[in-house]
């Protein structure tokens, strides 16, 4: 029992200890920010490796996700003869939910890992240190132009996955399962405002943008620089950025539609 | 003023302490490293070699005491001075600590484009210049994977040298080297700091090469500065510290154990 409250501690004082950390970390980031200001080909390079290079498990991710959705709300609507809502419920929630949450869980798994992996190797191979000798800051040089492109390719693909997804539904519904196609688009375009759904979506998804890729950047380089320590650090990004993103957006969603 | 500059050390370190994990590396050392000449820092594995280049390079904070570079307290520098007096540093890692995804060519180009605005053209100049000073100017295109662990070393000094530093710091340049390649190194270090008029440290347990290229060694144990003179000086003296480790022997004075409790007590606990 005691050893149990003592683990429980334990643990405790560790995850404040790197939660402090990791907000010292996020603050020196927001410092290298301006020096990006006159380097932003830097942020470019990653908006390839972080943003494109993301789009195809994106775009097929995507597609099905709409696709299911078509399937199981026509099923669920045709019982009520309300059919003509499909178009509705697969955006809105797509929008509100799935496009941000979704692309925000897959976005963990492809950039987040490899955002990690990347760091965390420079720093076991002494390639930060080497900068840092070279009096080149590795907080601008190289986290955060990553950083930077990873909270501006996270609200891009998470609009493409509900653009998609859209279509998906649309493949299923209209095209399968022969839901009218006017009814379709129009009660999308009627019932879906602006600021309530689409606005809230976006919101969500730059905050799971700044979530995880702080969290991606910042296991790499606080990574223990060996290769079991990389590997572990690898793996944490992916389960902590997972919750993380859950539990934010258990908050959001309380926030934005009560 | 000049005059006065010439004839101060260009490193002075003075009462230095410095622990790592509640374990002492540095009990109050001092040490001067001289303008112009090549210093030799000695001393068994694990004594805090590396440790003392990341302290002179502001890397790590001391517990206590003054490292004064050029004049500058580096402990106490803010993070503009001291990128800025680094930006006069070179440092050789271990590893060569080379960027992975940059061609040779790029990775000496590298620090030339972060901290300097030249035209393309005088960048590619310089860079070849670099690269035929370490005799690899035909190895540009390869990719830091494609290089031996000799290449990678010396693809290292011409990126540290790119900027023409006052000095440079090699941390175990000999290490893990075939003869040959060592032979060219040693070359190397005399020909940069005497052609370039810089400060050369060396950390090194590598005896004969070390004897053979500095101007003066300081050999550290225990946290402390147990020897220091001229290779000849060291070669003559009779202290047991000195001997033990310039001819080799595996115990003595220097403990071949890492700390530890009595063997037979430990032997018996059966835990820990
Ligand atoms: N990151 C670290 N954390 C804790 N202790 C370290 C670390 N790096 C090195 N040490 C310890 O500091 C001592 C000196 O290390 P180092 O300077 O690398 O020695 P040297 O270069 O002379 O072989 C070693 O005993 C090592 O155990
Ligand atoms: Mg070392």
């Amino acid at each position: 029992m005691i050893g149990w409250i003592r683990y429980l501690g334990r643990s405790g004082l560790h995850f404040f200890e790197r939660l402090g950390r990791g907000s010292i970390f996020f603050f020196n980031v927001l410092m290298g920010l301006p020096f990006l200001f006159f380097r932003f080909r830097l942020v470019i390079q990653q908006l390839y490796v972080v943003g494109v290079l993301s789009l195809l498990i994106i775009i097929v991710s995507g597609l099905f996700v709409g696709m299911v959705l078509g399937l199981q709300g026509y099923n669920t609507l045709v019982d009520f003869g309300a059919e003509e809502s499909l178009g509705v419920m697969v955006a809105l929630s797509l929008v509100r939910e799935l496009g941000p949450v979704v692309s925000a869980l897959l976005f963990a798994g492809r950039a987040g890992s490899a955002l990690t992996a990347e760091i965390g190797l420079m720093k076991a191979t002494e390639q930060l240190s080497g900068m840092e000798m070279m009096a080149v800051d590795p907080m601008s040089r190289v986290v955060a132009p990553r950083f930077l492109a990873g909270v501006i390719s996270m609200p891009l693909l998470a609009a493409i996955f509900s653009a998609i997804g859209v279509m998906g539904g649309y493949f299923v519904g209209v095209g399968l399962l022969g839901v009218d196609t006017g009814a379709f688009w129009s009660q999308m375009q009627a019932k879906i405002s602006w600021s309530d759904d689409i606005l809230n979506g976006v919101i969500k998804s730059v905050v799971f943008g700044v979530v995880a890729t702080w969290i991606a950047v910042f296991e790499g380089y606080d990574a223990i620089p060996t290769s079991e320590g990389v590997s572990r650090a690898t793996t944490r990004t992916v389960v902590h950025t997972s919750l993380a993103i859950l539990g934010v957006d258990f908050v959001l969603t309380a926030l934005m539609f009560e | 003023m000049s005059n006065n500059n010439k004839e101060a050390p260009l490193i002075e370190i003075r009462n230095l302490h410095f622990s790592r994990s509640g374990r002492m590396i540095f009990d109050g050392v001092d040490l001067d490293i001289p303008r112009g000449k090549v210093t030799a820092i000695m001393g068994p594995s694990g004594t805090g070699k590396t440790t003392l280049l990341r302290l002179i390079g502001g890397q790590l904070k001391p517990a206590s005491g003054t490292i004064n570079v050029d004049r500058h307290n580096v402990p106490e520098l803010g993070h503009k001075e001291l990128y800025k007096l680094r930006k006069r540093m070179g440092m050789l890692f271990q590893s060569g600590a080379l960027l992975t995804d940059l061609s040779v060519f790029e990775n000496v180009a590298f620090p030339v484009r972060e901290h300097t605005k030249l035209p393309e053209s005088m960048i590619r100049s310089l860079v070849l210049m670099k690269l035929e000073a370490v005799g690899l100017r035909g190895a540009r295109d390869l990719m830091p994977s494609e290089l031996s662990g000799g290449m990678a070393r010396r693809v290292a000094l011409a990126r540290a040298i790119a900027l023409d530093p006052m000095m440079i710091m090699y941390d175990e340049p000999f290490t893990g080297q075939d003869p040959i390649s060592m032979g060219v190194l040693v070359q190397l270090i005399r020909l940069l700091n005497d052609a370039l008029n810089m400060t050369s440290i060396v950390v090194s347990h590598d005896v004969k090469e070390t004897m053979a290229i500095a101007d003066y060694i300081y050999v550290i144990s225990t946290g402390k500065v147990i020897a220091h003179g001229s290779p000849e000086e060291l070669n003559k003296s009779d202290s047991p510290w000195v001997k033990q480790f310039i001819h080799g022997m595996p115990d003595g004075p220097v403990p071949f154990h890492y700390p530890a409790k009595d063997y037979l007590e430990d032997l018996v606990s059966g835990t820990g």
